[in-house]
């Protein structure tokens, strides 16, 4: 079985968001960039099926030569092989563009990609690559087994879970309940050693549209400060949220 | 030209969402002046849209479509959207519509923006604003393409009625055979799902262990709520998953979120910032989560709550 896996490189969760050019570019000075952990995630399941059933599993990002380490850190995870598509990553639908193109020349039997990315949260990758490839899709997985061409997986919706049998090939939005935090694997020594002799392929993109672009950000404003209720005085507390917020 | 909703039910009711996605593409239809059309998969009432705005309800009834199917949903769609001639497809931002939404973007061959919580700022071009960076930043995206779809962030234009006189019409649709097969479905609770809940009763590690959650069980049912729980509580094993809030697990969009013995690490905050009010219970003054919430208890909350609960229930009696 041979596995792709998408990787966005992300600033990490407690990163500060700042803006710079007047405001329509993300500030990547002083941040901190890590896997996309909806990604990895659906990286750590991969490399299950690597040890388990001796699936190659091959890694893929859309950027430019700041998120090699990212990729190495893949590689270090134990992915076999990384291709890194040189472009600035414009809108969902150009990155998807971009990895589906890739994978019309390649037969690979899963694509792995997080449900949505933590920095733009677009949420329409995975989506895109199974409409432009005819390919099953199943979205927000949370369960995944695998036998021969056949698949069982479970899918979070709202309020539940469905149970879903379907084929390869398949893409999945992965996400956390694909494997429990606890799985997620953090690169030995050896690991690092190997990733330096791992391929880390550079492609150039062909010809490719964007749909939509990014104009401008802004941050939120301050919040008011908050209005502290004394613990004895709970009615006040419910006729603050009766009458001034209008929530109960 | 149209505006193009997908009017979502849930055993033949439509859901909040749907009406709020109606309320919206009204008034993106007044101001481009174009027509209001929206498509509902096996509801039991589709008239219920024209007290909304919508001038044409296109009803597809088809006992195959009773469950929900990514590719089936999505071609009854898309053929809807090209046959009406839309300009903008609305979706709500329930787990099946974004399942569905970057797979018509390809179908309709329109751009796809996520996230939206406003009327478009600008339309020529167009311009939307969106949430992004896990409600850390708000992002205006400028639309390259005559066709657009949208995904509306739950609660965010809120439900507006505006009686219509509607034209309502019967579409068949024939299901083409595909290999995504739902083979069953667990509900978790009958209770309110945390993605439709006007209200949501979080806990933390301050609640010291899941023998203690019948207090936040308790709250919740008094108040109608969703249960939901912290990153460590569910890392813990105190709590599924699936009642895990914040950037990595569900976003929550709620009227009300109450959050009891929660910190309010910046991950948590961020999944949790797009909810109107926040009240927080936590035994420190200094918790981070004081910062970002409207009201806020300092104490315990094994004192507070029950309390809290009794009130509460006083409270719906007169106003019920």
């Amino acid at each position: 079985m041979k596995i792709l896996v998408c990787i966005s490189h992300v600033p990490d969760t407690t990163s500060k968001i700042n803006f710079t050019e007047n405001s329509s570019k993300f500030d990547k000075n002083n941040v901190q960039f890590v896997i996309n952990p909806n990604d990895e995630f659906g990286l750590t399941r991969a490399i299950w099926f690597k040890e388990k059933a001796g699936a190659i599993v091959h890694v893929i990002n859309v950027g430019l030569h700041e998120t090699e380490a990212t990729l190495r850190k893949t590689l270090a995870i134990g992915a076999d092989k990384a291709f890194r598509i040189n472009i600035e990553p414009m809108d969902g639908y150009s990155v998807a563009k971009c990895i589906s193109d890739f994978i019309n020349e390649k037969d690979y039997d899963l694509i792995i990609a997080g449900r949505e990315s933590i920095d733009y949260n677009g949420g329409m990758v995975p989506g895109m690559i199974s409409a432009l490839n005819n390919i099953n899709f199943i979205d927000k997985c949370v369960g995944l087994e695998i036998e021969g061409k056949k698949v069982r997986a479970c899918r979070e919706c709202d309020g539940g879970k469905e149970n879903i049998s379907t084929t390869l090939p398949l893409i999945i939005g992965s996400q956390k309940g694909l494997v429990e935090e606890s799985d997620l694997k953090i690169p030995n020594m050896r690991g690092i050693m190997m990733a330096r002799q791992k391929e880390l392929i550079v492609v150039e993109p062909g010809q490719i549209d964007i749909k939509s672009k990014s104009v401008n950000f802004e941050k939120p404003k301050e919040k008011a400060e908050v209005k502290l209720i004394s613990s004895d005085n709970l009615d006040e507390l419910i006729n603050l949220l009766h009458k001034e917020a209008k929530v109960i | 030209m149209s505006v193009l909703i997908f009017a979502e039910t849930e055993r033949g009711k439509f859901k909040k969402d749907a009406l709020e996605l109606a309320s919206y593409g009204r008034s993106i239809s007044d101001e481009i002046k174009s027509k209001l059309v929206a498509i509902c998969i096996n509801s039991n009432n589709p008239e219920e849209l024209s007290k909304y705005g919508v001038d044409k309800i296109i009803c597809v009834n088809n006992n195959d479509l009773e469950n929900f199917n990514s590719k089936n949903f999505s071609d009854c769609i898309s053929n809807v959207f090209l046959k009406e001639k839309s300009q903008f497809l609305i979706l709500s931002s329930s787990s099946n519509s974004r399942y569905i939404g970057g797979i018509l973007s390809i179908y309709t061959k329109a751009a796809y923006v996520s996230n939206v919580f406003s009327k478009p700022t600008k339309y020529k071009p167009l311009q939307l604003r969106r949430n992004s960076f896990t409600n850390k930043a708000y992002e205006t995206v400028e639309v390259i393409s005559d066709k657009v779809i949208i995904s509306l962030c739950r609660n965010s234009y809120g439900i507006i009625e505006n009686k219509v006189k509607s034209e309502v019409v019967s579409e068949t649709f024939k299901i083409a055979n595909n290999d995504i097969l739902v083979s069953s479905t667990e509900k978790l609770s009958d209770k309110v799902s945390i993605a439709d809940a006007d209200i949501v009763v979080s806990g933390g590690r301050g609640l010291k262990g899941p023998e203690n959650w019948h207090i936040i069980e308790n709250l919740a049912d008094v108040l109608g709520a969703a249960t939901a729980c912290s990153k460590p509580v569910s890392d813990s094993g105190w709590r599924p998953h699936s009642e895990h809030v914040g950037q990595t697990g569900k976003p929550v969009a709620s009227n009300l979120y109450i959050a009891i013995g929660i910190s309010g690490a910046i991950q948590h905050l961020a999944g949790i910032n797009s909810s109107k009010i926040k009240v927080v219970i936590n035994t420190d003054p200094d918790a981070p989560f004081f910062k970002s919430a409207d009201y806020g208890i300092v104490g315990d909350a094994f004192e507070v709550v029950p309390e809290l609960i009794e009130k509460l229930k006083k409270f719906k009696s007169l106003n019920n």
